[in-house]
């Protein structure tokens, strides 16, 4: 309509251009959408709720620059107009200011601008004693080496993350979205020379609402109501739940479940998960990737002599999910282990191998730790010195508990031999445990500049290198420990091309060609950017380097029942795309028979509906609607009200003024009255 | 606070149409159908215009940024036109009305005049464009923000209460005069009205710069309620009349003791009745 303001309608045909969808043009006018931010979510367990909470329709706040400490008494004590919303750079967001920020109700929000390098001093979120309560140390298993009395693990473990906020906190990666907000506030939120700013401010609106509320208890008896006495139900949390993997060196029947008579297994195992303060963020390449990475390469290493020379037990790989929250995927294996419901029992379990953090290794010495508890005079330790291989490896002096880790849920179900291996001897060397920084640049995984993505999935890193050189350690030493002989030792040798592809594609990229080729052709699109939940892709990988190719069509690799000489209880078949031809978009397609499964990690303390147990991880996640964040200018009261008041005069004014024209109307116009027509 | 602003953008907005609804029209039957009808009518000028601008919008190229703004000026002024002449239109319309309702009526006289369906169409048409240019703002001026944070200016929401408050208005006094200028087939009036419709529509391009838009469109207002006034038998001795004698201020007079003003209303009064 001709009362609009013309440049609106211009905005709307570029950025709106469907009209009626959801775009109203004075919205673009007003708000600017922030859309590469990361949230902080809820979660829940027996005890506490953690995380960051907003209001409904979302938290504003004024916007102001955290720089100095000034900036800090602005916000909490000075500052004319709360609340404010406080954007800060990471070197900040330490527990010292977000304490501070904590018990001040003049805060709205917090948002973190991260940026590609942790502050020099480290920086965890996490405890100082992760997964203190889960572990084997108790009070009636080694006290004294309970709650880290004798080692601190995490010296720089700040416990940010296990703090409960009662506003909204979102991250930003440092780029536009940042340089607009910065933008935002320096043209309108500091008053010139010293005195207050003047309205209109800029300021942010952080909207994160989470439904579920105070410990998992709580949360599952309300999804209960819901399920019970809703059409459609709403639940309000899930439970932390993803797939251990496991593979098997010589082919397990998967029907059989319970004690496997006459099988000794060496188990070797490594976490899959890392988390870090802000949701869906964890790269997690100290924590979990170098040691997955690791273990695949020694897979891979294996089955160079598995075929002619396989060693007299049995060596099962397996991969544990959400071992960061208190162990879900190791307390659900030997839950499932103790009640016959996987295919070995714990009596058939010979010993236990597990890989820690390996990545950050000085000058090529490695750690092996053991339970002082339950310390066997096992062959362990004398088979784990070095073969001829560059590293070192070392038991702590110490009479030292094991460092947090899978095998601790083992013992506490059986005193089995086992050992873990890390780079550190008491505390971890990794300073961005569990954090945003343990990614590819923590590690050193960096490529000369100039290299395309293809050349930069095939160069040979340093880290690399090293670790393929721990994944042979590993490899030769479960051979041993499986009873294979030292003759063929020599001819198990880890790839560095395929650890460095592997690190590349964990830490990097994962859409890149090797990728690609190992997935199904559907399951390709879900790759990109580091994947963050790489339960499916160790699945595919490990699929490959344990696997066989096989003659079979698309049809029959998906029924194998069958056809001769194959199993689907002894093997899993995938269908692979495999290499692009240069000349197409697609591979062509094969079947790959690989002795890989996927078992539930989903805790135990859920099926038997124990919420609050103190045996098993009951941690759950909130249920969310909307997430969004948004920075606009705010009117300042004054005019507020001031509209107000001019709307109620005007229209006071306007009734007045026509009550009394319309109550004289037949005398002001009457002078040129008709007869014809009548008016009253 | 935002609903403040909602509230107040909106009693500005649609203060004085809900007064005039209220007082004049809510009552009459007969005059609440020709008000509907009338913001009806409207409303089919406006589909129309629309579609025309968006057919020309999408066979056009969306980047050429003079060439939008050009098909936008187009729009607005075939817009214009094409109210007229659905005013024009809704003219005829309550003319042969008018004809039928007198025929029905015991007396053979209308009920209503042509001057009154003449205010009350204008109302309608003003009633109808104002919810157009202000519904959508007033939704958004709910939300936390307000408008700035792309340069634009922060009254925006006051100033465009304020706009479709005068184009209320008036749109209400050209239905008086346009329908005058069609009983007494004086062509120059219709023109008239057009052209300073016009005028007005072709100032909000002046917008952001509110000085330009809004001082100008309330002075036209004003020019436009005199000779809406003059055109629907209004006249300097009605008001006087009106004013002086009928008026709280004769009260006044008539307590302070000063007769011969008194004398010259009764006078008045006396040949008036």
């Amino acid at each position: 309509s001709e009362s609009g303001q013309p440049s609106l309608l211009l905005t709307c045909l570029h950025i709106c251009p469907l009209p009626g969808v959801g775009c109203s043009s004075v919205q673009q006018k007003i708000y600017v959408q922030l859309n590469k931010t990361f949230p902080c979510v809820r979660l829940l367990n027996a005890t506490h709720q953690i995380g960051c909470q907003s209001s409904v329709s979302g938290d504003t706040g004024v916007l102001h620059v955290l720089e100095t400490e000034t900036d800090l008494d602005w916000v909490l004590s000075s500052g004319p107009n709360p609340p404010y919303v406080v954007l800060m750079v990471a070197e900040h967001f330490n527990r010292s200011t977000m304490m501070k920020l904590k018990g001040s109700a003049r805060v709205a929000g917090v948002a973190v601008v991260i940026s590609k390098a942790g502050p020099a001093q480290g920086f965890s979120p996490h405890h100082s004693c992760p997964n203190q309560n889960s572990g084997v140390y108790s009070d009636s298993y080694g006290p004294e080496l309970a709650g880290c009395n004798v080692t601190v693990w995490n010296p720089l473990g700040n416990s940010l993350s296990y703090e409960d906020f009662r506003f909204p906190i979102f991250s930003l990666h440092e780029g536009e979205e940042a340089d607009v907000i910065r933008k935002c506030f320096l043209d309108h939120n500091r008053g010139v020379n010293g005195s207050d700013p003047a309205y209109p401010l800029c300021a942010m609106q952080l909207a994160s609402h989470m439904y579920a509320v105070k410990d998992t208890a709580t949360c599952m008896r309300r999804n209960d109501i819901q399920s019970r006495f809703s059409i459609s139900p709403e639940f309000v949390c899930d439970a932390l739940a993803d797939y251990n993997v496991w593979s098997s060196l010589k082919p397990l029947n998967n029907s059989g479940k319970g004690h496997l008579d006459g099988e000794s297994v060496v188990i070797a195992a490594t976490r899959l998960d890392s988390r870090s303060f802000f949701w869906n963020e964890a790269p997690g390449g100290e924590s979990a990737v170098g040691g997955f990475v690791t273990l695949l390469a020694a897979a891979q290493a294996l089955r160079a002599v598995v075929e002619d020379h396989p060693p007299s037990q049995n060596i099962l790989f397996t991969f544990f999910q959400g071992e960061t929250f208190d162990y879900i995927g190791s307390s659900r294996m030997v839950y499932d282990m103790e009640n016959g419901k996987f295919v070995i029992d714990l009596d058939n379990i010979h010993s236990l191998v597990e890989i820690g953090q390996v990545a950050l290794h000085r000058n090529g010495q490695l750690w092996l730790h053991s339970d002082p508890v339950s310390r066997r005079n096992s062959s362990v330790r004398s088979e784990s010195t070095a073969l001829n291989l560059s590293l070192s490896v070392a038991e702590p002096d110490v009479s030292q508990p094991l460092p947090p880790s899978s095998f601790q849920r083992f013992l506490r179900a059986r005193p089995i031999p086992g050992v873990v291996l890390t780079d550190h001897m008491s505390a971890f060397s990794n300073r961005y445990y569990e954090s945003l920084y343990d990614d590819a640049e923590y590690l050193n995984v960096s490529y000369p500049s100039g290299l395309s993505p293809e050349e930069q999935l095939e160069y040979v890193t340093d880290t690399a290198k090293t670790l393929a050189e721990v994944a042979t350690l590993v490899a030769r030493s479960l051979y041993k420990q499986a009873g294979g002989l030292d003759d063929h030792l020599s001819s198990i040798n880890a790839d560095p091309k395929i650890v460095t592809q592997m690190l590349y594609g964990f830490l990097v990229q994962s859409n890149n060609s090797w990728f690609r080729s190992l997935v199904s052709p559907d399951i390709v699109k879900n790759l990109g950017d580091p994947v963050k939940m790489p339960t499916w892709l160790v699945q595919y990988v490990l699929a490959n380097f344990t696997g066989t190719l096989r003659n079979l069509t698309q049809t029959q690799c998906k029924n194998p029942e069958d056809l001769e000489g194959e199993s689907k209880d002894l093997y899993s078949y995938f269908w692979v795309q495999g290499p692009v031809p240069p000349n197409s978009t697609q591979g062509e397609g094969y079947c790959v028979r690989a002795p890989v499964r996927l078992v539930k990690a989903h805790s135990p303390a859920f099926e038997l509906h124990q919420y609050s147990s103190r045996d098993y991880s009951t941690w759950t996640e909130s249920r969310w609607k909307q997430i969004q964040a948004r920075i606009f200018l705010v009117a300042s009261r004054d005019l507020e009200m001031l509209t107000l008041g001019v709307g109620v005069a005007v229209l006071l004014v306007s009734l007045v003024v026509t009550y009394f024209i319309n109550s004289k109307a037949d005398l002001l116009f009457s002078s040129s009255r008709e007869t014809t027509s009548t008016a009253y | 606070m935002p609903v403040a602003v909602f509230f107040g953008c909106a009693f500005i907005a649609f203060g004085p149409a809900l007064a005039l609804f209220v007082f004049t029209i809510a009552r009459e039957p007969l005059r609440v159908i020709i008000l509907i009808a009338g913001a009806f009518f409207w409303l089919l000028s406006l589909l129309l215009s629309s579609l025309v601008w968006f057919i020309a919008v999408k066979a056009s190229n969306p980047e050429n940024v003079s060439l939008q703004k050009g098909l936008l000026i187009f729009g607005a002024v075939f817009s214009v036109v094409l109210q007229e002449v659905f005013r024009f239109a809704y003219y005829r319309l309550l003319r042969k009305a008018n004809e039928g309702l007198a025929a029905i009526s015991e007396e053979n006289l209308s009920p209503i005049s042509v001057q009154q369906m003449a205010y009350v169409a204008g109302l309608g048409f003003g009633i109808m464009s104002g919810a157009f240019s202000m519904i959508n703002i007033l939704s958004d001026s709910l939300g936390p923000g307000t408008v700035g944070i792309y340069g634009d200016s922060q009254y925006y929401f006051i100033t465009s209460a304020f706009m479709t408050m005068a184009m209320t208005l008036l749109h209400t006094f050209w239905g008086v005069v346009f329908f005058d200028g069609c009983e007494k087939r004086r062509w120059w009036v219709i023109a008239a009205v057009a052209a300073l419709h016009l005028l007005v529509s072709g100032l909000s391009f002046l917008n952001p710069s509110y000085e330009g838009s809004l001082p100008p469109a309330y002075v036209i207002m004003v020019l436009m309620a005199a000779w809406a006034f003059f055109s629907s038998g209004g006249s300097l001795q009605t008001l006087t009349q009106v004013w002086m004698c009928e008026s709280p201020f004769l009260s006044i007079l008539l307590y302070s003791g000063t007769t011969p003003i008194l004398h010259k209303c009764q006078g008045v009064a006396i040949l008036w009745n």
